[in-house]
C-alpha cells in the first residue's frame, strides 16, 4: 500500500475514534484542527498527495461522523459555539460536491422534526449563501467523465435541480425561504453564470472545460417547470454577454446544444418566452435547429403545430430567430407551406380549436412578413393553391370568427403571393383581433440589425374631428391674406349640434292599407320610406285593420327589395313583419313557415323568416303583453292614465298631495305585472311544426342537409328558440319529441354552428317540457341524448358545443334530482 | 378635451303677422337711424318692421299678390326697390312714412332669380336682373333705366337660366364685376363692361340656389338643392377656383348670407334650419331650428343682428356672436 495513503488512513481512523468517544472539548477540538489541515486552510498545511488523498477517500466519512455526532450536549462542549463554527467549517470549505451530498443525505436521514434536522437545514442554507453550489457545479466541468462519476454526477443532477422539493418534503412548514424554488433557481442561475464564467476564463486560459453538466443543469429545471425563474437570471446575462464577444456565444451554444433530448422543448420554449426579441434568440441560440433534430422539431413543428400556448411576441421571436440566418431561412418557408396547408385544410378548420386557429392564422401572417418577394415567388403555386382552398373551405364556415380568419389571412396572403393582381378586399368588421393580426402582417426588414422601435404607423390616418375646414388650401388662403384682424375669430365656440338630424318628410302613411299601397305601387321614394317607417306603429296600434291584410302585408315585406338606400332598412323591415306576424299570428305563421321550404328565395329570406317567426314567437308568449296592448288603445273611463300623458300639472298636484298626505300603512305601490294566457300557446304549432317537414328534402334551389348548412344551423336555433318560448303550452310535449327526433337524425353534423344549434334546442326541451312528462313520454330519446351529450361534452373540436353539451347535461342532472324523490318509496 | 357646448341658442325674438310664407328680407336704417326691416311675402307684401316694437310699422301692396323675391333700399330717399313674381320691379318712395310707388319697372324674366343692385356713385346705380332669353342677364342703369349690357353665355355653353346674381366691384378696379349662379349648377363670373364670361366654375350638379361673396377674402360660398355647400374664389379677380365643398346633414339651401364683417356665415335651409358657421375655416357653429317649414331667407345687419324668414310666416332674429 502507498505510504502517504496509509498515512492519511492512520491519521483518519485516529481522529474517528476520538471523535466518537471523546467528551473532552480541547480534544476533539485539536483533532478538528488537526484534520483541517488536510482541506489546506491551515498555515500548517498537509502535503498535496495527502490532502488529496483525503478529500477523495475520507472525507465523505468525515461529514458523515460529524452529522452524527451533532447534538445539542456535543456543541456545549466548548463555549461561545466555537464547536459549530469549526464543524461547519469542514462543510462549507470541503470539497464541495461530497459537502453536498452529505448535506442533502443527512437532511433526508434525519428524523423530522429534529434538532439535527434544523441545524442541517441552516447549514445547507449557508452552503448556498456561500456560493458552493457553483463550486459544485464547477467540480463537474473539469471532470473526464468515465461511469462511475456519471453515477455521481446524476446523483448530484438530481440533488442539485430537486433541492426544494426534497427539502420542501422533508421541512413542511418549517422550509426556510432560501429553499423556495422562487428563491433557489434564480440563485442557481446566478450560479450556473459564475460557473460559465470560470469556464470562459480557463478557455481563455487554454484549458479545456466540459459543460455538459451546466446543460443538464438547465434542462433539468425547465423540466420541472422552472424556466422562467432560471431563464429570468439567465437570459438578461447571457444577452449581454453574447453581445460582440464570439467565445461567450460559443460558450452559450454549446450550452444550449449539450441540453438533453427530453428537456430540449421545455428549455426552447422557456428560451422564446425569455428572449426579449429575435436577435437575442439568435445570439443565445446560434443555429441550434439546423444541428439538433430534437430542436428543430420543437422549433418548427411542435410549437407550431401541436401546441398553441405561445403569446405573440413568443411567435414573433420564433419566426424571427427563424429568419434571422440564411441557413435558417428554408425551415421558416417550409413553415410557411406547413402552416398554409394547416390553415386550408377543411379537415383542421372543423376540428381544431378556433384558439388553435387564431395561434395557425397568426404564426402564417408572421411567416409571411418575414419572407422576401423572391422566396415566395419560388414556392408561390404550391402556396396559392393551398391558400385558395383555405379561403374556400374557411368562408363556407358558418362560425363567423373563422369567416374573418378567412378573410385577414387571404387579404394579406394574396397580396403578398401574387403583388401584381389586383388586391383582395373584404368586409368584416375592425376589432382588437384584426388589428391585432394586420400590425403582424406588416413586412419588417430581413436584415438582422435590431428592429425599429414601435410597430409600423398606419399609413391611412383618420382626419381628425376638428378638420371640418372645406379644405385645408382655404383658410390658408385666408390666413396669409392682409388683413389680420379677420382672422381673430377663433374664440367663436359652437353650440350644441347633436340635435341635427335628417330630416324626415311629411310624407307619411295613416293607414295600414295606405302603407301597403305606397309599398308596392308607389314610384315617390319618399313616401315608400315613410311607409316603411310606419308600418310597425301602423299595425300594432290597428290590428283589426291589419287582419283585412295581413297575408298580404306578410308577402310584400317578405318580398320587399331595398330600393333607396334607408338607414336602417333590414331592422324597419324586420320590425314590421314582426308587427304583422304578432298580429294575426297563426295565419302569418303558416304562411311564412311554408315558404321557408319554397323554391324562389334566396338564402337571406330563408334566414329572415327564421328570424322573424323567433322574434315574433318571443313577443307573443311575453307575460303581461295583452295588458299593455289593452292600454294602448283608448282609455276607458276611470282607467288610469299612463304615466307619458299625465300632464305636468297633475304630476305636481299628485306630488303635493303625496306629501301632505299621511298613510299609515302602504299598499303596494308598483302594478304588478299582469298575468295572462301565453299567447303563444294557440299558435305554437304554427311556428313550429311546418319548419321541421320538409328538412331532408331538398329542392333545386335550397338544400338544407347539404352546402346550405348555415341555413340549417339557423333553423335548429330557431327551433330551440320557439321550443323555449313554448313553455307552459300544452303543445310543447310533441313538440319536444319532434324536436329530439330531429335533433337526432342530425347529432353527427359535422358543423359546429348546427352542432350548437342542436344542442341549444336540446336544453330547450329539457326546459319547456314539465319533467313528468318527459320521463313518461320520452324516455328513449331522453337515454339517447344523455350518451351523446356525454360524448359532445368531452370530445368535441369546438368549444362553445362542449360547453352547451356541458349545460345540457346539467339540466337532465337537475331533472333527476326532481324526479328521485318522487319516484323512490 | 371638449368643452360642454351650450345648447342650441334661442332667437332673439320673432315678428308675427306678414300673414303669409316670408320670401325676401333686408335691414335698413330709416328715420333717426332706427333699425328698420322689410319682409316680402309670398301675398305679395312687403311689411315694414320696427324692431324696437316688434310691430309692423306699414305693409305695401304693390305687387298685385304675387311673392316678393327681392328687397333693397337707395340711400336716397330712402328709396326701395321690390322684385316680385308679377314682373314688376317696383321703387317706393319711404321718406317721411310716404309708402308710394314711385316708379316701376317690367322684368322680362318669371323665373325665381333675385336681382342685385351695386352703387357705381352717390346718384348712379347699376341693377342686374334676369333677361328676357333664357338665360341672359341684362344689366340697367338706375335711376335711368337704361339696358346698358346684355350678358349671354354663347351658343353652346347650356348654363341654364340665371338663378341667383351678385354684382360687385373691387376697390382696385374700375370695372365691374357679375358672379351668376346658373340652373346646371355652375358658377359665372362676368366682367360687365367688356359684356365677356371670364371664368366659369361647375360648383353644384344642382341649379345653385344662392351665393354670397366675401369681397374682403375674393372669397365666397354658394348653396344648392344639393346636400353640400361650396366654397370658391376669385384668383386675380379673374379666375373662379372651387376650393371645396361643405357637406350639410339635408340637402337644399335657399339663401345664404355672409355677416359684413366677415365672421360668420348664415344659411337658409329647406330642412327648415338656419345653419351657422365660421366663415374663415366653415367649421359649423350652431343650427338654428326654431322654423316650422322651410326657411327661405337669411340678412343681416350693420350691428351683427341675424333674420331669418320662412314658410312657417314667421320672421325670428338672432343675436349670436356678437361682433367687438
Amino acid at each position: 500500500m502507498d505510504p502517504v495513503a496509509s498515512a492519511v488512513r492512520l491519521a483518519v481512523q485516529e481522529a474517528l475514534h476520538i471523535l466518537s468517544s471523546s467528551e473532552d472539548g480541547g480534544h476533539i477540538i485539536s483533532t478538528l484542527r488537526s484534520l483541517r489541515r488536510y482541506l489546506g486552510e491551515t498555515e500548517t498545511q498537509a502535503p498535496a498527495e495527502e490532502q488529496e488523498e483525503f478529500s477523495r477517500t475520507h472525507f465523505s466519512t468525515i461529514l458523515r461522523c460529524l452529522v452524527g455526532k451533532l447534538s445539542p450536549d456535543w456543541l456545549d462542549l466548548l463555549p461561545d459555539g466555537q464547536l459549530e463554527e469549526l464543524w461547519a467549517s469542514f462543510f462549507l470549505e470541503g470539497p464541495a460536491d461530497q459537502a453536498f451530498l452529505v448535506l442533502m443525505e443527512s437532511i433526508e436521514g434525519a428524523a423530522s422534526p429534529s434538532f439535527r434536522l434544523m441545524k442541517m437545514a441552516q447549514l445547507l442554507a449557508r452552503f448556498l449563501s456561500a456560493g458552493r453550489m457553483a463550486a459544485v457545479m464547477e467540480g463537474q466541468c473539469g471532470q473526464q467523465v468515465g461511469p462511475a462519476s456519471r453515477l455521481l454526477q446524476e446523483t448530484l443532477l438530481t440533488r442539485v435541480v430537486g433541492l426544494p422539493d426534497r427539502l420542501g418534503n422533508r421541512l413542511q412548514r418549517e422550509t426556510l425561504a432560501a429553499f423556495f424554488p422562487q428563491n433557489y433557481f434564480p440563485l442557481l442561475g446566478e450560479e450556473v453564470l459564475r460557473v460559465l464564467q470560470a469556464v470562459v476564463d480557463s478557455l481563455r486560459g487554454g484549458l479545456d472545460c466540459s459543460i455538459s453538466f451546466l446543460s443538464q443543469v438547465l434542462g433539468k429545471a425547465c423540466v420541472h417547470g422552472r424556466q422562467k425563474e432560471i431563464l429570468g437570471v439567465l437570459v438578461p446575462r447571457l444577452m449581454v454577454l453574447t453581445q460582440g464577444n464570439c467565445l461567450w456565444q460559443r460558450v452559450c451554444w454549446r450550452l444550449v446544444e449539450r441540453v438533453p433530448d427530453r428537456a430540449m422543448e421545455a428549455m426552447l420554449k422557456g428560451l422564446v418566452e425569455a428572449s426579449p426579441g429575435p436577435e437575442v434568440l439568435s445570439r443565445l441560440l446560434g443555429n441550434l435547429v439546423t444541428k439538433s433534430k430534437k430542436a428543430q422539431f420543437v422549433m418548427t413543428r411542435k410549437l407550431l403545430f401541436l401546441q398553441y400556448s405561445c403569446s405573440t411576441p413568443m411567435l414573433q421571436s420564433l419566426l424571427g430567430y427563424l429568419a434571422m440566418d440564411s441557413q435558417r431561412r428554408p425551415l421558416l418557408v417550409q413553415a410557411l407551406k406547413e402552416l398554409l396547408e394547416t390553415w386550408g385544410s377543411s379537415s383542421a378548420i372543423r376540428h381544431a380549436p378556433l384558439e388553435q386557429q387564431r395561434y395557425v392564422s397568426k404564426a402564417l401572417l408572421i411567416c409571411l412578413a418575414h419572407l422576401g418577394e423572391a422566396e415566395l415567388q419560388a414556392s408561390r403555386d404550391e402556396l396559392l393553391a393551398s391558400l385558395m382552398e383555405g379561403v374556400k373551405s374557411r368562408l363556407d364556415n358558418s362560425l363567423p370568427p373563422v369567416r374573418r380568419l378567412g378573410m385577414i389571412v387571404a387579404e394579406v396572403a394574396s397580396a403578398r403571393l401574387h403583388p401584381e393582381g389586383p388586391p383582395l378586399k373584404f368586409q368584416y368588421e375592425e376589432d382588437d383581433l384584426t388589428r391585432e393580426m394586420l400590425a403582424l402582417a406588416a413586412p419588417r426588414p430581413v436584415a438582422d440589425g435590431p428592429l425599429e422601435a414601435g410597430p409600423p404607423v398606419a399609413p391611412v390616418g383618420g382626419e381628425s374631428p376638428d378638420q371640418e375646414t372645406v379644405d385645408s388650401g382655404g383658410p390658408q388662403a385666408g390666413r396669409e391674406g392682409s388683413d389680420s384682424e379677420l382672422d381673430s375669430d377663433d374664440e367663436l365656440v359652437p353650440y350644441d349640434m347633436s340635435g341635427d338630424g335628417e330630416q324626415r318628410s311629411s310624407k307619411t302613411p295613416a293607414y295600414v292599407r295606405d302603407c301597403l299601397e305606397a309599398l308596392t305601387a308607389s314610384e315617390d321614394w319618399e313616401r315608400w320610406e315613410a311607409a316603411l317607417r310606419a308600418l310597425e306603429g301602423l299595425v300594432l296600434k290597428s290590428p283589426a285593420a291589419t287582419r283585412e291584410v295581413s297575408l298580404e302585408l306578410a308577402k310584400v315585406l317578405l318580398h320587399l327589395e331595398e330600393k333607396t338606400a334607408v338607414a336602417g332598412f333590414e331592422g324597419l323591415r324586420q320590425r314590421a313583419l314582426v308587427a304583422v306576424t304578432v298580429t294575426d299570428a297563426a295565419r302569418v305563421a303558416e304562411y311564412l313557415a311554408a315558404q321557408f321550404y319554397a323554391l324562389n328565395y334566396s338564402l337571406r329570406q330563408r334566414m329572415d323568416i327564421l328570424d322573424v317567426l323567433a322574434l315574433a314567437a318571443q313577443e307573443l308568449s311575453r307575460p303581461g303583453r295583452l295588458g299593455r296592448a289593452s292600454q294602448r288603445g283608448p282609455l276607458g273611463p276611470g282607467s288610469q292614465p299612463s304615466g307619458a300623458t299625465v300632464p305636468a300639472w297633475q304630476a305636481v298636484v299628485e306630488e303635493r298631495v303625496r306629501r301632505k298626505t299621511r298613510r299609515f300603512c302602504k299598499g303596494s305601490t308598483g302594478r304588478a305585472a299582469a298575468a295572462g294566457p301565453n299567447e303563444f300557446n294557440v299558435v305554437a304549432g304554427y311556428f313550429f311544426f311546418p319548419l321541421l317537414q320538409r328538412f331532408d328534402r331538398p329542392v333545386v334551389t335550397f338544400d338544407l342537409l347539404g352546402d346550405d348548412q348555415l341555413v340549417l344551423g339557423r333553423l335548429a336555433h330557431t327551433l330551440g328558440a320557439l321550443m323555449y318560448l313554448a313553455v307552459n303550452t300544452a303543445v310543447a310535449v310533441p313538440m319536444g319529441k319532434a324536436l329530439l327526433e330531429f335533433v337526432w337524425a342530425l347529432r353527427f353534423h359535422g358543423d359546429a354552428y348546427v352542432r350548437q344549434g342542436l344542442l341549444s334546442a336540446v336544453s330547450s326541451v329539457l326546459l319547456s317540457v314539465p319533467a313528468e312528462r318527459l320521463l313518461a313520454d320520452l324516455p328513449d330519446e331522453l337515454l339517447e341524448a344523455r350518451s351523446w351529450l356525454a360524448d359532445v361534452a368531452e370530445q368535441d373540436a369546438d368549444e362553445d358545443c362542449r360547453l352547451l353539451a356541458v349545460k345540457a347535461l346539467l339540466l337532465l342532472e337537475k331533472l333527476r334530482d326532481r324526479l328521485l324523490p318522487l319516484s323512490s318509496p | 378635451g371638449k368643452r360642454m357646448a351650450a345648447p342650441a341658442p334661442d332667437p332673439q325674438f320673432t315678428l308675427r303677422g306678414a300673414g303669409s310664407a316670408v320670401c325676401a328680407l333686408h335691414f335698413c336704417s330709416g328715420a333717426q337711424g332706427r333699425p328698420l326691416l322689410l319682409s316680402g311675402s309670398l301675398r305679395g307684401l312687403v311689411h315694414i318692421w320696427n324692431l324696437e316694437t316688434r310691430r309692423p310699422l306699414a305693409a305695401l301692396d304693390g305687387h298685385g299678390g304675387q311673392c316678393v323675391t327681392w328687397l333693397h333700399t337707395l340711400p336716397r330717399g330712402p328709396q326701395l326697390l321690390s322684385q316680385g313674381r308679377d314682373l314688376q320691379l317696383c321703387v317706393w318712395d319711404l321718406a317721411e312714412g310716404r309708402s308710394a310707388v314711385v316708379d316701376a319697372m317690367r322684368l322680362e324674366s318669371v323665373g325665381f332669380c333675385r336681382a342685385s343692385i351695386l352703387a357705381e356713385g352717390p346718384q348712379r346705380w347699376m341693377l342686374a336682373v334676369p333677361g328676357r332669353g333664357n338665360d341672359e342677364v341684362q344689366i340697367l342703369e338706375l335711376p335711368s333705366k337704361t339696358l346698358v349690357s346684355c350678358l349671354k353665355p354663347e351658343a353652346g355653353a347650356r348654363l341654364g337660366m340665371p338663378m341667383c346674381l351678385q354684382l360687385w366691384q373691387a376697390e382696385s378696379s374700375p370695372r365691374p364685376l357679375l358672379l351668376a349662379g346658373y340652373e346646371d349648377g355652375s358658377l359665372a363670373l362676368w366682367d360687365v363692361s367688356m359684356r365677356k364670361l371670364c371664368s366659369r366654375a361647375a360648383c353644384h350638379s344642382e341649379p345653385v340656389m344662392g351665393l354670397a361673396l366675401d369681397p374682403r377674402r375674393a372669397r365666397g360660398v354658394s348653396g344648392s338643392a344639393e346636400k353640400a355647400l361650396a366654397v370658391w374664389s376669385l384668383e386675380g379677380q379673374q379666375a373662379l377656383q372651387v376650393r371645396g365643398t361643405h357637406e350639410l346633414t339635408n340637402p337644399g339651401i335657399a339663401d345664404l348670407k355672409i355677416r359684413p364683417d366677415s365672421k360668420i356665415l348664415a344659411t337658409a335651409g329647406w330642412d327648415h334650419r338656419v345653419r351657422v358657421f365660421q366663415w374663415r375655416t366653415m367649421r359649423p357653429l350652431a343650427v338654428l331650428a326654431f322654423h316650422s317649414a322651410t326657411v327661405h331667407c337669411v340678412a343681416f345687419d350693420a350691428t351683427g343682428l341675424l333674420a331669418a324668414g320662412s314658410g312657417d310666416q314667421r320672421i325670428s332674429v338672432w343675436s349670436l356672436y356678437p361682433p367687438t
